[in-house]
C-alpha cells in the first residue's frame, strides 16, 4: 500500500471509527444509565423511527429541499447579477453593498414574521427568508473575484483594444469564477438553515410540512426519537449539498485553480 | 577605457542624443518625457529617445529608475505628464500604436490560468474578433518559433517557468507586431532558462526585425541582445548614456566569450556605475 493511498484510507477510516465509538458509547450510556428515550433517545431507537417514519419524514424532507435548492439558485442568479452590476458601477456598489451587509447583519429570525406576513404564499415566504440568509457571501466574493483581475491582463486586454464586455467575458469573469464557487458552498449550508429557521418561526408551512415543523412537532409530542431521526436526516442533507457544491467547484477549476489543480500533482 | 568596435564617442558626457536624423522616422520618439506620479514621485525626469526601425534597444538601469514606466508610456499604458511620446508603426504615426501592432511582455509571464497555452497566445486575435483557420495557423507558428509545438492544450499550471514565459513570448509575437517592448522579461528565470531565451529572442529578432525595446538590469543581456542601449540613472529616471552595441551580427554563444563582448560589457559596467553613481550622490 502506498503512502499516498495509505493517507486516503486513514482519511475515511479515522473518522469513521470515532464515529462508531461515540455511537456505541451513547448506546451504552442510556441503556446502563436506564435514560428514558423522551430525554435522550439511543442510537437504536433513533434508527427504529428513521425506519418507520422513514416515509413521512422524507416528504417532509422534499419541501425542506424544495425550498433550500430554490433559494440557492435565486441567491446564486441574484446574487451574481448584483455581483456583476457592482462591477460594473462603482458608484452602484458604493450605494448599495451597506444595504446587501445591513440585510446580511439582521437576524432572519427576527424578520422572518414579517416575511411571512407581507408574503402571503407560504412557499415563497420561505423561499424569501432562506434567500436572504443565502445571497450575501455570493454577492460579496463575487464581487471581490469580479475586482481581481489581474493588472497586468488588464493592461494586456487594453493593448489589444479590448472592449469593456471582452474584459468582462474573457478576464473578470473567469477570475470571478473561484470566488463565486467559493461563495455558492458556503451559501449551501446557509440557505439549508434558511429554509429550516423561517419554517420554524413560521410554524406550519400549510398544507405540505417540512423537516423544521416535523422537528417541532416531535418536540411537543415527546417522540424524541423521530425529533432525532429528522436533525439526522437534515445534517446529512447539508452534508450532501456541501459535497455536491464542492463537487462542482473542483470539476469546474480542475484544469487551472490552485485550490484543485495544484493537489492533483501531489 | 575605449574600444574601437564599442564606439562610445561622447555620449557620456551629453546625455540621450536624439538619434532622429538617421532614421527621418523613428518608430518610436519621446521628447522631454517626464513622469510624476500622485504619490510626488518623479519617475521619468525629462526623457528624450528616437529608436529607428528595426533596433534592438536596451534600456538599462538600477531599479526604479523609471524604465518600465517610459516602457508603460510608449505602449499607451501610461501617459506622460510633461513632453510627448510618438510612436509610429504600420505607416500610422500616433500617441499609440493601433491595437496588435505592438506586442508587450510583462516581467511575469501574465498567462490567463483558465486557458490552454493555445488559447492564451489565441487572445489578440480573439479580442480581435477574428480566430479562424489562418490565426490558428499562426498561433501554432508562433509556438513552434518558440520550441512549444505539441503544448498547445496544456494549461499554464503545467509548465515551467520557462516555458510560461515562451508562452508569453509566443502571445506578443503572434500579431507580428513591428514594436515588441518587453519589461525585464526574463527576470524571474534561473541562469540557464535565461540564457536560452535569450538566444531565442535573438533568432526571433532576426527572423522578423521588429523594433525591439527591451528593459533590463542585467549588462551582460543587453550587451549580448541589443543593438544600442540606453543607461538610465533614476531620481529622476533619464537616460544618462547611449551606447551602441557593435557586436558583429548574427550573434551566438561564442560572442558571449569574445573579447569585443567583454570590452562593451566593461564599458556600459562603468556606464552604469557611473550613473547609480550620480544617483548616489545626487
Amino acid at each position: 500500500m502506498s503512502g499516498a493511498s495509505r493517507q486516503r484510507a486513514l482519511r475515511i477510516a479515522a473518522p469513521l471509527a470515532i464515529g462508531v465509538m461515540f455511537l456505541a458509547a451513547w448506546e451504552a450510556i442510556v441503556r446502563l444509565q436506564g435514560i428514558p428515550s423522551y430525554i435522550l433517545p439511543a442510537p437504536s431507537a433513533v434508527a427504529a423511527s428513521l425506519w418507520t417514519d422513514g416515509p413521512s419524514l422524507m416528504g417532509s424532507l422534499l419541501v425542506t429541499l424544495r425550498i433550500t435548492l430554490a433559494a440557492l439558485a435565486a441567491a446564486a442568479l441574484i446574487g451574481g447579477g448584483i455581483a456583476l452590476l457592482f462591477s460594473l458601477s462603482r458608484i452602484l456598489e458604493l450605494s448599495l453593498f451597506p444595504y446587501a451587509v445591513i440585510l446580511q447583519v439582521t437576524p432572519i429570525v427576527a424578520i422572518a414574521p414579517l416575511i411571512i406576513i407581507w408574503v402571503h404564499q407560504p412557499f415563497l415566504a420561505l423561499l424569501v427568508c432562506a434567500w436572504i440568509v443565502a445571497f450575501f457571501p455570493i454577492v460579496s466574493n463575487t464581487t471581490v473575484g469580479l475586482n481581481s483581475a489581474d493588472r497586468n491582463l488588464l493592461a494586456l486586454f487594453r493593448l489589444y483594444g479590448a472592449s469593456r464586455a471582452q474584459v468582462l467575458l474573457y478576464l473578470r469573469l473567469p477570475t470571478a469564477l473561484p470566488y463565486f464557487l467559493a461563495g455558492l458552498r458556503i451559501s449551501g449550508g446557509l440557505a439549508l438553515i434558511g429554509a429550516v429557521v423561517a419554517e420554524f418561526v413560521a410554524g406550519t408551512g400549510g398544507a405540505e410540512t417540512g423537516l423544521a415543523f416535523r422537528i417541532l412537532e416531535s418536540g411537543y409530542r415527546l417522540a424524541i426519537p423521530r425529533l432525532f431521526a429528522a436533525l439526522f436526516l437534515l445534517s446529512l442533507t447539508g452534508i450532501v449539498i456541501y459535497l455536491l457544491l464542492d463537487l462542482l467547484s473542483r470539476r469546474l477549476l480542475r484544469n487551472w485553480h490552485e485550490s484543485v489543480a495544484g493537489k492533483r500533482e501531489e | 577605457m575605449m574600444i574601437s568596435v564599442a564606439s562610445v564617442s561622447d555620449s557620456e558626457a551629453s546625455p540621450a542624443p536624439v538619434r532622429a536624423r538617421d532614421n527621418p522616422t523613428p518608430v518610436v520618439r519621446l521628447s522631454g518625457v517626464s513622469k510624476r506620479f500622485a504619490s510626488g514621485l518623479e519617475a521619468l525626469g525629462g526623457v528624450d529617445l528616437a529608436v529607428a526601425s528595426g533596433e534592438f534597444l536596451s534600456l538599462l538601469g538600477p531599479s526604479g529608475c523609471g524604465k518600465s514606466t517610459l516602457l508603460r508610456i510608449v505602449a499607451g499604458l501610461a501617459e506622460p505628464t510633461a513632453g510627448t511620446c510618438m510612436v509610429n508603426v504600420g505607416g500610422q504615426p500616433g500617441r499609440t500604436a493601433p491595437a496588435g501592432r505592438v506586442g508587450f511582455v510583462f516581467q511575469d509571464p501574465t498567462l490567463m490560468p483558465w486557458s490552454t497555452v493555445a488559447a492564451n497566445v489565441e487572445l489578440p486575435f480573439r479580442i480581435a474578433g477574428r480566430v479562424r483557420a489562418a490565426e490558428r495557423e499562426r498561433v501554432a507558428a508562433a509556438l513552434r518559433a518558440v520550441g512549444l509545438a505539441g503544448f498547445e492544450r496544456s494549461y499554464p499550471h503545467q509548465l515551467s517557468g520557462g516555458m510560461r514565459m515562451r508562452v508569453s513570448i509566443a502571445r506578443a509575437l503572434v500579431t507580428e507586431p513591428e514594436l515588441l517592448l518587453l519589461d525585464e522579461p526574463f527576470a524571474a528565470l534561473d541562469e540557464i532558462t535565461r540564457l536560452a531565451l535569450n538566444d531565442d529572442l535573438l533568432r526571433l529578432w532576426e527572423a522578423h526585425r521588429p523594433t525591439i525595446l527591451f528593459v533590463t538590469h542585467s549588462v551582460f543581456e543587453s550587451v549580448y541582445l541589443s543593438t544600442r542601449i540606453a543607461v538610465m540613472a533614476s531620481r529622476p529616471g533619464r537616460i544618462v548614456a547611449d551606447l551602441p552595441v557593435n557586436l558583429p551580427q548574427p550573434r551566438d554563444r561564442k560572442a558571449r566569450s569574445s573579447p569585443a563582448y567583454a570590452a562593451l560589457c566593461d564599458t556600459v559596467s562603468a556606464a552604469l556605475s557611473d550613473a547609480m553613481g550620480e544617483a548616489l550622490s545626487g
